[in-house]
């Protein structure tokens, strides 16, 4: 009997794991929702339930809410990249998720360490906009680098690759997925990529930056593009911060 | 009491893998390989064998599925796996829309709902290849692309308004015993991120295959399969998040025993 007693809630644990984090999903709910008309016939007004507009006769959109600012620390947006819950390994060799790098601002970018073409000058990109930032937003900064080859860039070799590109420091790290923890990723990000040799990907070349709470604010298209909007977004999230 | 404890669970057990594991509605595909339009370099790639759905998933089996699992429910999908069409052809999270057929594929939905729900059966979205593969066939040949009453086909589908409308399995089946790849509705592709052909090519991705413009064209394996090219360039088009009333899927699952 006593064995049983320890069984079933180990049992019922594994099937509440195993059944997709079906019960991840309330977080939705709580939303008040804020109606506007979509012409914004007058001006910024709001209302609290659908209808129309009085002045254009349009259907009242449901207003994308601004609460997750209004959000508490432990409660993350539905926007939110940390919404994600698979486990990454980084340069360092820790096993992280995405969510425990909430509260820096994030500058994420995806490539892998046998590049040749694209890579170099997409790192080279990252460190341009490093080196425009002041030192003393840097705290409350993380440059991200996301290898889309995790079979091949391993923490050692994202470690190596690191100390080899000068990016060694605290603000940077690296990590490494699973394929499919990479191609999701990717897919938040809208980054295409494509095996297209055993140790050569084609891909998008993105630089995405995300707020504390891990929400989209900007990203930068193309290599060697100015990069001015870039560390703006940059320098107006890390400020906000101290 | 132990052992009885023991029967219980592995009953839990056998029971859990035919709830999510069930192969019914598969057919078995043969792997082999073949050219597809935009392979790796635009060489032959594998395809392992695999088993696929029969039809695409309906919108009767969406339900049960959003039934058990409420996150991917209308109201309750966040909007970082679904955009605001998810399922707007819906009345609320567990109803259909009067006008909608529950034997209909479902479609609306997004590539993050569409990949839970094959995880969830212990499946997963075929890859580019895989479906490219299964839907060359015609009722008679492994390899219809070549003949010009196969592309004809597809073509005119591709003019027929509001086909998603239909019911599956109303097209003619293929030689592996699959229905709808065409004439009903466009289906989702686990990699369908590798397809480097957006409008923005030119500028986010380094090695350029721009679907749009003469150039690229000459690279594709087949002029003739224009068809296909349709499909590449609506999977570059996508985006993970993105739920279009014309777009479905099916599911696959893998074949452990190599050939």
């Amino acid at each position: 009997m006593k064995h049983l007693k320890i069984i079933f809630p180990v049992l019922l644990l594994i099937m509440t794991l195993s059944s997709c984090n079906s019960n991840k999903s309330d977080q939705a709910s709580d939303d008040i929702a804020v109606y506007q008309c979509p012409m914004k016939c007058e001006g910024e007004k709001t209302y609290p339930e659908a209808g129309s507009c009085p002045v254009c006769k349009m259907d009242l959109q449901p207003m994308e809410t601004e609460n997750s600012k209004e959000l508490s620390d432990q409660d993350i947006s539905e926007e939110s990249i940390f919404n994600l819950t698979s486990k990454w390994h980084t340069e360092e060799g820790n096993e992280i998720q995405l969510e425990d790098l909430k509260g820096k601002t994030l500058v994420m970018v995806m490539i892998y360490t046998s590049c040749k073409a694209a890579c170099p000058r997409l790192v080279a990109d990252m460190r341009n906009i490093e080196a425009q930032i002041p030192e003393a937003n840097l705290d409350d900064l993380r440059f991200v680098l996301v290898s889309i080859d995790p079979k091949i860039d391993t923490p050692e070799r994202l470690k190596a690759f690191a100390k080899e590109n000068m990016m060694d420091g605290e603000q940077w790290t690296f990590l490494q997925g699973t394929e499919s923890s990479v191609q999701e990723f990717a897919n938040v990000l809208a980054v295409k990529y494509k095996k297209i040799s055993p140790i050569d990907f084609s891909h998008s070349n993105i630089i995405s930056v995300f707020n504390s709470q891990g929400e989209l604010i900007h990203q930068q298209e193309g290599l060697g593009v100015d990069n001015k909007e870039t560390v703006e977004a940059i320098l107006q999230l890390t400020q906000g911060q101290s | 009491m132990k052992t009885k404890a023991f029967s219980l669970i592995i009953f839990c057990c056998v029971f859990q893998t035919f709830l999510f594991a069930q192969t019914e509605g598969m057919v078995y595909i043969e792997g082999s390989r073949y050219l597809p339009l935009y392979g790796r370099d635009s060489t032959v790639v594998e395809v392992n064998d695999f088993k696929m759905d029969v039809y695409p998933v309906t919108n009767k089996e969406f339900k049960q599925f959003v039934e058990k699992f409420p996150k991917w429910q209308k109201s309750k999908v966040i909007k970082l796996f679904a955009d605001d069409s998810y399922l707007s052809n819906w009345k609320n999270d567990l109803e259909l829309k009067d006008t909608e057929n529950p034997d209909s594929p479902v479609t609306y939905v997004s590539w993050f709902a569409a990949k839970a729900y094959c995880e969830c059966q212990g499946k997963r979205l075929p890859t580019v290849d895989e479906w490219e593969y299964v839907a060359m066939a015609d009722e008679t040949t492994k390899d219809a692309r070549v003949k010009l009453s196969y592309n004809a086909k597809i073509l005119s589908w591709y003019e027929t308004p509001r086909s998603n409308e239909n019911l599956i399995g109303q097209t003619p089946k293929n030689i592996w015993g699959v229905y709808d790849l065409h004439g009903l509705v466009w289906e989702w592709t686990l990699d369908f991120n590798s397809v480097l052909i957006t409008g923005e090519s030119r500028k986010d991705v380094d090695k350029d295959s721009n679907l749009f413009c003469g150039s690229a064209s000459v690279n594709a394996t087949d002029l003739m399969n224009y068809a296909a090219f349709m499909r590449y360039a609506i999977r570059g088009s996508l985006k993970a998040k993105y739920a279009m009333k014309n777009l479905g899927f099916r599911c696959v699952q893998d074949v452990n025993e190599k050939k």
